[in-house]
């Protein structure tokens, strides 16, 4: 009937499952990861089943409330005829564990999209949604953001195979030793200073400019987005609501009335059922939400891609430029002449030139130098162009993944709106039954 | 032939024609906009009065013009009427009245017959929401509220025969008439009578006009709450169509920046326009169709109080001149007595058979004006959906 419209057959498919639920499409997005299979995950299930409450004291000796998060892992294997799959291995970990991970990856990582986790505290909201990090509501959502982020990093080629990430699911008492161990705090600084230095790089790859400039633009529309939604959110919210007060007056009117009465009072009804269906239609939005929300996170994690890239190339700019420096100074000791200015070249014009002796020593420790420097320089270089070829292979796969899953969240969204106009359609013309009979 | 007439009594200083000329194409009549049409012909399809189905009189209110005077301006409005009445001389008219002429009207037509439920008329000025008095807006919204008043009158079984409504209808000039009949001292005389006839009491009101008080006091506050809220419902909606129109501009800025999403985006922008065009005209028949069913029956509400209380006094003089009879006081005249008693015979017999008339036309109105709302929303949400379907 609808689907007379649509184009690709692909497309109908989609849209023609009109029942398909928001939570059921982000699924089939996580169903792809899964699909497209690492070898974590073709031996393991995991998945993020529950959310407590915990108090206990903090490093400043005061107490907290705080939620912890069940990790469930599960091996991957065909369940035998009439028997129960294997009990789950479990375990417990808080929000700022999850964190901590995240940093180890980001530092030991630096060219690789690093799935972001879940907002920590509620942004974007509209009127009704707590901004309460305690709230249920906010805590549900929150648990199905970080079963999405260790799934992301489950599916990734190389971020599955880390050893920290494996005991994160794995080992709850050893884990956090276990990070610390691998020295990773030492890259923070530098990662720190990667993403705030304001350095000028003089030849930086276009592919890594661009994307940074994409990234930017991106992370202001999809924020601009996501205000703006939270605003109409809020706005037919208020529409909805108002029409409840239909349903209290029709009721009242309907007591004074005889032939109008029933159609009166069954029309108010409706208008009650209309007014409260609006509190499910915006939950579910909420998802769409959640969902461009992970992308607006992931533009952090590409401009810190992109700056690391900056640094580098930056840092190999610098060791060449050294080189080129120290190379035309051996120049100058050897053919006499003095382009650049220097304290031992001024030195040697008040006080007399030096001595044969003197000079041969100097270029002998420049020959040195600049091997050295030459050296660096290849390195550098090497390390410049491994982490291009890496960052770029990662942000192919990262650009992929992103036009599926935002084409698949628009889709759901599209989706959702069509399944609220149907129950729009229900109601308003089981009123029009209602008035008619009046 | 159709005469297009100024009248011109006083000098005139300018005219300005504010609203466009709806032209009669083919001699029939023709409201303004399709959605009072619908409810027009909705009224005339459903009314189960005998002779209904000749329908006698085609009346049209249209074409407001300013009128400026040296003491005043003033809008006339062209009133043209198509009748097979056999009192009438000719069977089409055409006049200019204005709003003042209008209430003379109605004046006359509850003077005459103060039991009967006379329709309202639109309020005389808005003050609420500085809606000036020459605002397009306001006009137009008078002039259905007159159209609908002189054809709620045609309908009527015994008000459609009044001799003031038919020179309201005919007379090319309407000041010479309105001078006539009881003057202002007399109607005043009338009021003070009935004022100190309504301080003595009812000795005791009829049953079933007690029933009918407390319904109008009912249905009064019930149908200003549902006005209400409907004014409510458009506010609302307002807000919400303004937000709308800053979320689509935002995905066709999102589709700048993509390649491979671009169009997924500009489907959901384009889809949001949509639903930005539709919900302003959910909002225009909310505020063209139901507000102003709505509003007349406020209006009718209090119209219905007044007429209980006249009945009242009417009940309340007899009873008093019957009392000063029964007592002999004075010299009360019996025969002016039985008048009375018959004049109160003959308002509660008029109120009853009019009473059970406006509840039908109420039901009438108000039903279809609900079921116009309803089949606007039910073809919004459709329109809506047909554009999510088509965007991706």
């Amino acid at each position: 009937m609808m689907m007379a419209d649509s184009g690709s057959s692909e497309e109908v498919a989609v849209i023609g499952n009109t029942d398909i639920t928001s939570t059921e499409s982000e699924n089939n997005i996580i169903n792809t990861m899964v699909e497209r299979g690492t070898a974590l995950l073709k031996k393991m299930e995991i998945n993020v089943a529950e959310a407590e409450k915990r108090t206990g004291k903090n490093t400043v000796n005061m107490q907290e409330t705080y939620t912890v998060y069940l990790i469930e892992t599960r091996p991957v294997e065909a369940v035998p005829e009439g028997g129960t799959p294997a009990a789950p291995d479990m375990l417990w970990r808080r929000y700022s564990e999850f964190e901590l991970l995240r940093t180890y990856l980001l530092v030991t990582y630096p060219f690789i999209v690093i799935p972001p986790l879940p907002e920590k505290r509620a942004e974007f909201v509209w009127h009704k949604l707590s901004a309460d990090n305690l709230d249920p509501d906010f805590v549900e959502r929150r648990r199905v953001g970080l079963e999405n982020f260790l799934l992301r990093v489950a599916s990734h080629p190389l971020l599955s195979n880390d050893k920290i990430f494996f005991l994160f699911l794995t080992e709850e008492k050893g884990w956090r030793d276990a990070v610390l161990e691998t020295g990773f705090q030492d890259k923070v600084d530098s990662r720190l200073k990667s993403l705030s230095a304001m350095f000028r790089v003089k030849n930086p790859d276009k592919r890594f400019t661009a994307l940074k400039q994409y990234s930017d633009e991106l992370n202001a529309v999809i924020s601009q987005l996501l205000r703006v939604r939270a605003k109409v959110a809020d706005r037919l919210y208020g529409v909805y609501k108002v029409h409840g007060n239909y349903g209290r007056v029709f009721s009242e009117w309907s007591a004074i009335e005889k032939e109008m009465g029933d159609g009166l009072q069954s029309a108010g009804h409706h208008m009650d059922t209309y007014a409260a269906s609006i509190d499910d239609i915006l939950e579910e939005e909420e998802h769409y939400a959640d969902q461009l929300k992970e992308y607006l996170f992931y533009t952090d994690a590409v401009r810190s891609v992109c700056k690391k890239h900056e640094l580098l190339q930056y840092e190999l700019e610098m060791v060449a430029q050294d080189l080129a420096y120290k190379k035309q100074q051996r120049e100058e000791l050897a053919t006499g002449t003095v382009r650049v200015f220097s304290l031992k070249g001024m030195t040697s014009k008040l006080f007399g030139q030096e001595s044969q002796e003197q000079r041969e020593s100097r270029l002998a420790a420049l020959e040195q130098s600049i091997q050295e420097g030459e050296e660096t320089v290849k390195e550098k270089n090497a390390e410049c162009q491994e982490f291009v070829r890496t960052a770029w292979k990662d942000i192919e796969r990262f650009k992929e993944q992103k036009d599926q899953d935002l084409r698949e969240a628009l889709i759901s969204y599209a989706i959702m709106q069509i399944s609220m106009c149907k129950k729009g359609i229900q109601v308003w013309s089981n009123a029009k039954e209602c008035f008619n009979k009046m | 032939s159709r005469r297009q007439m100024l009248v011109v009594d006083v000098p005139v200083l300018g005219v300005f024609s504010l609203v466009q000329n709806t032209s009669l194409a083919d001699g029939g009549p023709m409201p303004n906009s399709p959605s009072s049409l619908v409810n027009q012909y909705r009224l005339e399809e459903e009314e189960e009065q005998p002779g209904a189905d000749a329908k006698d009189f085609f009346i049209t209110v249209d074409n407001p013009e300013s009128h400026v005077t040296a003491i005043e301006t003033f809008i006339m409005y062209r009133v043209v009427t198509k009748t097979t009445r056999s009192e009438f001389d000719s069977s089409e008219y055409e006049v200019r009245r204005r709003y003042q002429d209008f209430l003379w009207l109605r004046g006359r037509l509850e003077e005459s017959h103060p039991t009967l439920i006379v329709h309202p008329l639109p309020e005389k000025f808005v003050m609420k929401g500085m809606v000036e008095r020459f605002n397009d807006g306001f006009i137009e919204t008078r002039r259905k509220a007159l159209h609908r008043f002189l054809n709620k009158i045609s309908e009527h079984p015994v008000l459609s025969y009044s001799q003031h409504f038919k020179v309201f209808l005919t007379a090319q000039e309407l000041t010479s008439h309105r001078k006539q009949g009881p003057g202002f001292l007399s109607r005043m005389g009338e009021t003070v009578r009935a004022v100190a006839n309504s301080v003595r009491g009812l000795r005791s009101r009829p049953e079933e006009f007690s029933v009918m008080q407390e319904y109008v006091d009912h249905f009064s506050t019930k149908i200003c709450s549902v006005d209400k809220v409907t004014q409510r419902i458009i506010k609302e909606q307002r807000e919400y169509l303004d937000e709308l129109r800053q979320y689509g501009p935002t995905y066709t800025q999102w589709a700048e920046l993509e390649e491979d999403l671009a169009e997924p985006l500009k489907g959901v922008a384009d889809c949001v326009e949509r639903c930005s065009q539709e919900t302003e005209e959910q909002i225009q028949q909310l505020s063209e169709v139901l507000v102003p069913a709505l509003h007349e029956y406020v209006l009718c509400a209090e119209t219905l109080k007044a007429v209980m209380r006249r009945r009242d006094n009417i009940q309340a003089e007899f009873e008093a001149k019957n009392e000063a009879l029964a007592s002999r006081k004075a010299d009360q005249d019996a025969e002016e007595v039985d008048g009375l008693a018959e004049r109160v015979e003959v308002a509660n017999t008029t109120l009853k058979e009019d009473w059970s008339r406006w509840q039908k036309a109420m039901r009438t109105d108000l039903r279809s004006a609900l079921i116009s709302t309803t089949e606007k929303n039910v073809d919004y949400y459709e329109k809506v959906s047909l554009a999510m379907v088509c965007s991706q």
